[in-house]
């Protein structure tokens, strides 16, 4: 514990670190999943861009990637990652490796709430003359968008994980801080401050989550 | 006449599943035209051809001018702009305020935004429901819902309006107010309605062409009071007894009959001067025994429609003469099957 002063500054870093690390995966991997949930969502059966055949694809492509375990998957993709970073340490190279992994999940989660939305919300849209892309952006999301943002509020609590995972493998962070500084010096104090900042961060994420969610729902 | 809706000859297939068969209408311009028949039977995917959400497998669809079963999806949209929809879930946004729903096809029609405003506020003050603007739709009750639908239906001002099991999740006096509304909707601004229902009692109050619909066929067809007063097939006849009980059935015609002597004769009133002098005179110089024990009539359009069941006694010749004398003054008589 009387080194934990002395490491302030170091973990004040380490929680900029994972701060960065999740909002920037967060937008990342929510931007990437909502494109890949909502084509997933729209081009199966009855979907409003049926088209059986692509879905057939990117459903393989996501069952492919979603069962590797994560830290698995960032050390087989580090040759992408060094490739597009020059490095695969790092908070940068974390995210980078994060956001890909997390935008498949994200892609189900927006997929089953969307396929949720009642068929004939979308129908009134399609009668009313709206494109197939207008009716996905003016009432396909907004419709789902309760069930969306309960999605991506799971969806953080599942990053800052991840994030302390990359930490393990030179990503830095809280997860790196905890190991470093904490388990590998038997100084267990750090270890355990280290879970209470992290078990903070996961109660103002679900929080927001939550008020958004309600916000949204009107309930 | 113009007609606003021109089926031709429609064809559709779901796979193995026959849901139109060789069907043909026409539905005058400014005209309600009622579409009854039991769930199932083609009803849903009649409607839906008129505004292309389906299309014929073979046959022919016009709407005005526009050839609907010809058209690619991107000219389907403009001409979807034109013709309203209702649905029986309401199908309203609920991420949007009632004055959103009502807005929603004039944003996608590239109406300007104080235009929209404008046509917002008329439809919302013709259905009655001005004061529920800013309101979502699960502070609504069934029926405004509904209205709310409606009004969505006729903000781009279209000449069709599609109503499809408009009042079927409504109580009946919610029902009647919408059936109110869909009349004003006909009277005051002339749109040509086309009301798909399995409720008689919707056709009866709205409609003035009626077709009745039956395994993908149209099985009848003609006007509100004609179908009424004599519906010439089994399906038929059971829709328009479903309104007007004026035909003893089932239980009650059994119980008719062992409280009765002789024959139970149902006679088809008709609307005239002198018609129950007619009938009465014609069983009483025969001397028969005749009591009425069953009956209904009710008000159609201008008409009266109905029937009178009696219960009828006397010699089996003398019955018969009887009936023959009304027949030939060209009143429908049926004689109730023996149980």
């Amino acid at each position: 514990m009387n080194g934990f002063l002395a490491d302030l500054p170091t973990y004040l870093t380490a929680i900029g670190q994972t701060l960065f690390i999740v909002l920037v995966s967060l937008v990342v991997a929510g931007a990437l999943g909502l494109v890949l949930g909502v084509a997933l969502a729209v081009t199966r059966r009855g979907g409003l861009l049926s088209n059986p055949v692509l879905f057939a694809v990117l459903n393989v492509v996501v069952n492919i990637v979603r069962p590797i375990p994560f830290v698995i998957f960032v050390i087989a993709i580090a040759p992408v990652t060094i490739g597009v970073l020059g490095t695969y340490l790092g908070p940068a190279a974390a995210t980078f490796a994060l956001s890909l992994a997390a935008a498949f999940a994200v892609s189900r989660i927006v997929e089953q709430s969307l396929v949720a939305v009642d068929p004939g919300v979308l129908e009134a849209a399609r009668a009313a003359g709206a494109s197939p892309l207008r009716t996905i952006a003016t009432v396909l999301i907004p419709e789902g968008l309760g069930p969306l943002i309960l999605g991506y509020t799971f969806l953080f609590v599942g990053i800052v994980d991840m994030s302390a995972q990359v930490g393990l493998i030179g990503g830095g962070g809280l997860g790196d801080f905890a190991v470093t500084y904490g388990s590998q010096r038997y100084d267990w104090p750090v270890v355990y401050i280290t879970v209470a900042t992290i078990i903070v961060l996961v109660q103002i994420g679900q929080l927001v989550g939550n008020r958004l969610a309600r916000l949204a729902l009107r309930r | 006449m113009t007609a606003a809706v021109r089926v031709e000859h429609v064809t559709k297939r779901f796979g193995d599943l026959v849901a139109l068969d060789d069907v043909s209408l026409e539905v005058e311009e400014g005209g309600v035209l009622g579409v009854i028949g039991y769930s199932g039977a083609g009803k849903s995917t009649l409607v839906r051809l008129m505004n292309g959400l389906e299309q014929p497998t073979t046959g022919r669809v016009l709407v005005g001018d526009a050839e609907i079963s010809a058209l690619p999806e991107r000219e389907l949209r403009r001409v979807r702009r034109d013709i309203g929809m209702i649905f029986q879930q309401f199908n309203l946004f609920r991420a949007r305020t009632v004055a959103g729903n009502v807005a929603y096809p004039l944003r996608v029609a590239g109406v300007s935004r104080t235009e929209r405003d404008a046509r917002v506020a008329r439809v919302l003050d013709f259905v009655g429901l001005l004061d529920k603007a800013h309101a979502h739709p699960e502070q609504l009750s069934g029926g405004q819902k509904q209205r709310v639908g409606i009004a969505r239906a006729l903000a781009t001002s279209p000449r069709l309006l599609l109503a499809d099991e408009a009042t079927s999740a409504l109580d009946p006096e919610t029902t009647a107010d919408v059936l109110a509304l869909l009349k004003r909707v006909n009277r005051e601004l002339g749109i040509t309605i086309v009301l798909i229902t399995h409720e008689m009692e919707a056709v009866k109050a709205v409609a003035q062409q009626v077709v009745v619909m039956e395994a993908g066929r149209i099985v009848e067809r003609g006007s509100l009071v004609d179908v009424f007063s004599a519906p010439a097939t089994p399906a038929a006849a059971r829709f328009v007894r479903s309104v007007l009980h004026d035909r003893p059935t089932g239980a009650t015609l059994d119980r008719l009959r062992s409280a009765h002597r002789g024959r139970l004769v149902t006679v088809r009133v008709a609307d005239r001067p002198g018609f129950t002098a007619t009938v009465s005179d014609a069983f009483a110089k025969r001397r028969l025994s005749n009591e009425l024990v069953f009956g209904g009539i009710s008000e159609l359009g201008d008409r009266s429609v109905g029937a009178l069941t009696y219960a009828l006694d006397g010699p089996g010749a003398a019955v018969d003469e009887a009936l023959a004398e009304l027949r030939g003054a060209g009143i429908a008589v049926e004689e109730e099957a023996a149980g």
